[in-house]
């Protein structure tokens, strides 16, 4: 089972670090195109819709990846405070309430919505156009990325109802990754802990024993 | 027992809105769709507070209310979800955001902050409470080039407090400086929130990040005076710098020069240069070191052959004529004029530097100026000789080195008066030899005499400059060859984004790519680029990006949803019954986003309520972008205030043992307090916030 959930895991964060890569190409090119449309005095009408396309493929894709990760911001008052067990209970309602109806909405509609842009060939209203439905179909694309990342998170909520503790998944990086940020500056666990001769008077310290 | 004070918290502020609603749908005569609306409103806050991902609760919640709207209509719902997904997707505003946040991690993993912190630690070490203020300093400058709260809190509680605790602070105020400082950088533009919020309220990115400049400014200078005031007060709990940690170690060929000659560095290693004494220090070391010392001064000039021509530009082709003879007259004077220059130790220095001053003033009139001006800049070629136009970026970079000239300066740049109006002739005499020489020959073909704030500006500029090479040692050398390699980068990429987007040069979009294509350049030009570290920025964009602009796409179908039952409506007879002047409308939305602040992230409150708030700002005459800015400054206060400040949670993370949470959030209160004062400050001198905006874009 566990396989499973990670190997779908493993397809939502493979596809949106895959579409993760447009920033790099997105930054690329517009810096091309200012220093084009500055210097060389040659600006692409297209450009800007190009980049706008880059930008939604960009995010929409990632939307599958950052719920693998758990990474959807969330309202942390309670949440963290909650039994993973009542985590688990509330999570599964409000994925059945919530998650399925919009997102389930959201691909069907999609589907449609693109299918019509590309039964007229669809394109973009400048002098040179792009073809707009590819984009269009990121929609339904990301969506059904998300339904399937949507059914495994909804399956690791029912294993954590029954064990009481969160299934694990896969290592990814962090914004705060303290142990990175600490070997990115030098400093050891030791130190800090050095530190406490500062914080709390000596008699304290005899008594509390190390931490 | 925390744990259960934490929950009751929560509960009760659901039960609240709960009961809220409940007591406004009894007390309703007859239940609207409007009332629905504010229903939903009210659930979504309860929702989010249960901790469901809250695009995902935006995006269901808003589905079935519109589908409620619609009168169950599916297709219609259908519609409206996928057109608004679309319509994120193709914004043109959060298009800058995954750029932002991509600069931003770029820049953190350049790792500049160890050396930010002790070049600024060192060049402050003489103002009490040194090492505070050197956190809050590296803190605003770190945190505005990454905008990562997290990231900063946590490296400076690595770096900044075990200085602190071991310098002998009291632990209260170092966490204090380290969480107020690391949260500055969601205010001080390019912040991703200011973008958010002029995403969601339809104002001009540009204009609010010319707006947030000056009162994130003000806010960062509040917390130093704060903590200047306090040291000085209450010498105990920020005691002075030892001399062992003020010590700078001079490189081994630097030292019989120091020793040798004189410990002032310019003059020393002008005769060091000059031989006679042989020192055993080969020339090119000594060059290099004069090279670096003389920065500042080249910067000037540059800069200030630069300014000069803004500041002197004839207003337009016709006035040539006349201005040739004026000039010419202006010249023979200038023939006697040298004299003014200021009694520096070397001849050939002190008139160039008179003219290095100037800049900061003229650079800014110049950019003020219609293109017409500009365009009359380009046209007398090769006579600047040396005098390089500089760029903005380059101008606006050299004020720090005259450190202490820093704070003189902007007077100067105020005092400037916008029109380009002939000086009298007294002033014009002044006009150095030196440098400017090229300049002024050809001055009689169409200069105007600079105006006179701009020799005010030079007068105090030539100053700084002097006074800043009176004090230079071989020491302070040291430290701002420090500072050169890890401040100034860091400000040069700062202002070069920030410039380019406020003077209208680029777009925000524009702005960021370059932006970011610098955080790439800075990461190898220090050496930490690799493969690892462009795949963990990439990846970290990606999720940054996604939950950012997912929750875009779950607030576009709420918002539809709210305005479809007629919700805003309700809001506004509702608001508009209370009879409220502009100040009391004000206070109250404050308070409530300030409330909002506590169970909600800044994101979610932006999304969801700023479209509720900024259609009313209209019946009270409010400038939506004067009320982003009470809200940036607002929601800033919400990563301070306990028991849900983020900021204390990175600290505690990385602090020692001993360090309790408590600590920390009393830590807190006063910079939160100085918040309060610098929201009140905004509010009552609207001009701190308005004033650039209204210069450069003529609101």
């Amino acid at each position: 089972m566990q396989s499973l959930l990670l190997g779908v895991d493993r397809l939502s964060t493979w596809l949106g670090q895959l579409f993760a890569w447009l920033i790099v190409a997105l930054t690329l090119m517009i810096s091309w195109e200012v220093f084009s449309r500055y210097v060389l005095n040659e600006p692409h009408d297209w450009a800007l819709d190009a980049q706008i396309m880059m930008y939604g493929t960009l995010f929409m894709m990632a939307g599958a990846y950052t719920l693998a990760k758990n990474g959807h911001v969330r309202g942390d008052v309670l949440y963290g405070f909650f039994m993973p067990r009542t985590q688990a209970t509330l999570d599964l309602i409000l994925y059945f309430i919530f998650f399925m109806p919009g997102v389930v909405a959201m691909t069907w509609a999609g589907w449609n919505f693109a299918s019509e842009s590309a039964a007229i060939r669809e394109s973009t209203f400048s002098a040179t156009p792009l073809p707009v439905y590819p984009f269009k179909f990121m929609i339904p694309l990301a969506g059904g990325m998300l339904l399937l990342q949507g059914v495994v998170e909804i399956v690791r909520c029912l294993l954590c109802i029954r064990d009481g503790a969160w299934p694990s998944r896969e290592q990814d990086v962090e914004e705060v990754d303290v142990d990175k940020l600490k070997a990115m500056v030098h400093v050891k666990d030791e130190d800090i802990y050095g530190l406490d001769k500062y914080v709390a008077p000596p008699d304290r310290l005899a008594k509390g024993g190390t931490p | 027992m925390k744990i259960r004070k934490e929950l009751w918290f929560g509960f009760i502020l659901m039960a609240l809105i709960v009961a809220g609603t409940a007591l406004m749908l009894v007390m309703a005569p007859k239940i609207t769709n409007g009332h629905l609306g504010l229903m939903m409103l009210a659930l979504v806050v309860v929702a989010i507070m249960l901790g469901f991902p809250t695009a995902f609760t935006l995006m269901g919640m808003g589905m079935i209310f519109t589908w409620i709207a619609y009168e169950e209509n599916t297709t219609k719902t259908l519609t409206l979800m996928v057109q608004s997904a679309f319509k994120v997707m193709g914004n043109d505003v959060l298009i800058s955001i995954p750029l932002f946040v991509f600069m931003g991690y770029l820049v953190e993993r350049a790792n500049l902050i160890e050396k930010l912190f002790k070049s600024l630690h060192l060049a402050m070490a003489r103002v009490p409470g040194s090492l505070a203020v050197a956190t809050l300093f590296t803190c605003a400058v770190f945190a505005t080039a990454t905008g990562i709260v997290g990231a900063v809190v946590t490296l400076m509680g690595l770096l900044a407090l075990p200085q602190m605790l071991r310098g002998g602070y009291d632990v209260r105020i170092s966490a204090g400086t380290i969480t107020a400082g690391g949260c500055l950088g969601i205010l001080i533009p390019p912040s991703v929130m200011l973008i958010v919020y002029g995403a969601t309220a339809g104002v001009s990115v540009v204009q609010l990040y010319a707006g947030a400049f000056f009162p994130g400014i003000m806010l960062a200078g509040l917390y130093v005076v704060y903590v200047v005031g306090l040291a000085m007060l209450k010498p105990h709990l920020m005691p002075p710098l030892s001399a062992a940690d003020r010590f700078v170690p001079l490189p081994a060929m630097t030292k019989p020069i120091a020793e040798q000659i004189s410990n002032t560095a310019l003059p020393a290693l002008l005769r060091a240069l000059k031989g006679g004494r042989n020192l055993d220090v080969p020339t090119s070391h000594i060059l290099k070191q004069l090279g670096v010392a003389l920065l500042p001064l080249l910067l000037f000039l540059l800069a200030t052959g630069g300014s000069w021509r803004l500041n002197t530009a004839p207003p337009d082709a016709e006035a040539r004529a006349d201005m040739a003879r004026a000039a010419a007259t202006q010249l023979s004077d200038s023939g006697g004029g040298g004299l003014q220059a200021p009694p520096g130790s070397t001849q050939d220095t002190a008139p160039a530097e008179a003219d290095g001053l100037k800049e900061p003033p003229s650079s800014d009139t110049g950019l003020k100026e219609p293109p017409a001006d500009t365009g009359g800049l380009k046209e007398p070629p090769a006579d600047s000789g040396g005098v390089a136009e500089p760029s903005d970026a380059n101008a606006d970079v050299k004020e720090p080195p005259g450190t202490s000239s820093d704070v003189k300066e902007p007077p100067g740049a105020v005092a400037e008066p916008p029109a380009t109006a002939p000086a009298t002739a007294g002033t014009g005499v002044q006009e150095p030899p030196g440098a400017s020489t090229a300049a002024v020959a050809d001055a009689p073909a169409a200069r105007t005499p600079a105006t006179r704030g701009w020799w005010i500006g030079a007068g105090i500029g030539a100053v700084a400059l002097l006074a800043f090479y009176a004090i230079l040692s071989f020491q302070r050398l040291e430290i701002f060859k420090m500072l050169l390699s890890s401040f100034f980068p860091l400000l040069v990429l700062i202002l070069a984004v920030l410039g380019s987007i406020v003077m209208g040069l680029a777009t925000p979009t524009e702005a960021a790519a370059v932006g970011a294509l610098g955080g790439f350049l800075l990461a190898v030009a220090y050496r930490q680029f690799n493969m690892t570290v462009l795949k963990e920025s990439v990846f970290l964009t990606a999720k940054t990006s996604a939950m950012v602009c997912w929750l875009f796409v779950g607030s576009a179908i709420f918002s539809a949803a709210f305005a479809l039952l007629g919700g805003q409506e309700l809001v506004e007879t509702w608001v508009m019954s209370m009879n409220l002047s502009k100040t009391e409308f004000l206070v109250l939305s404050q308070v409530i986003i300030f409330i909002l602040g506590w169970p909600l992230e800044w994101t979610e409150i932006i999304v969801i309520f700023m479209p509720i708030f900024i259609p009313l700002l209209d019946n009270f005459g409010v400038d939506p972008l004067f009320f982003g800015l009470l809200v940036a400054l607002n929601l800033q206060t919400a990563f301070l205030s306990p028991p849900v400040a983020m900021a204390a949670f990175y600290l505690k993370g990385v602090s020692p043992p001993h360090v309790t949470l408590n600590q920390i959030f009393a830590g807190m209160l006063p910079f939160m307090g100085i918040q309060v004062i610098a929201i009140i400050m905004l509010y009552q001198f609207p001009a701190i916030g308005l004033w650039l905006p209204s210069v450069l874009y003529s609101r």
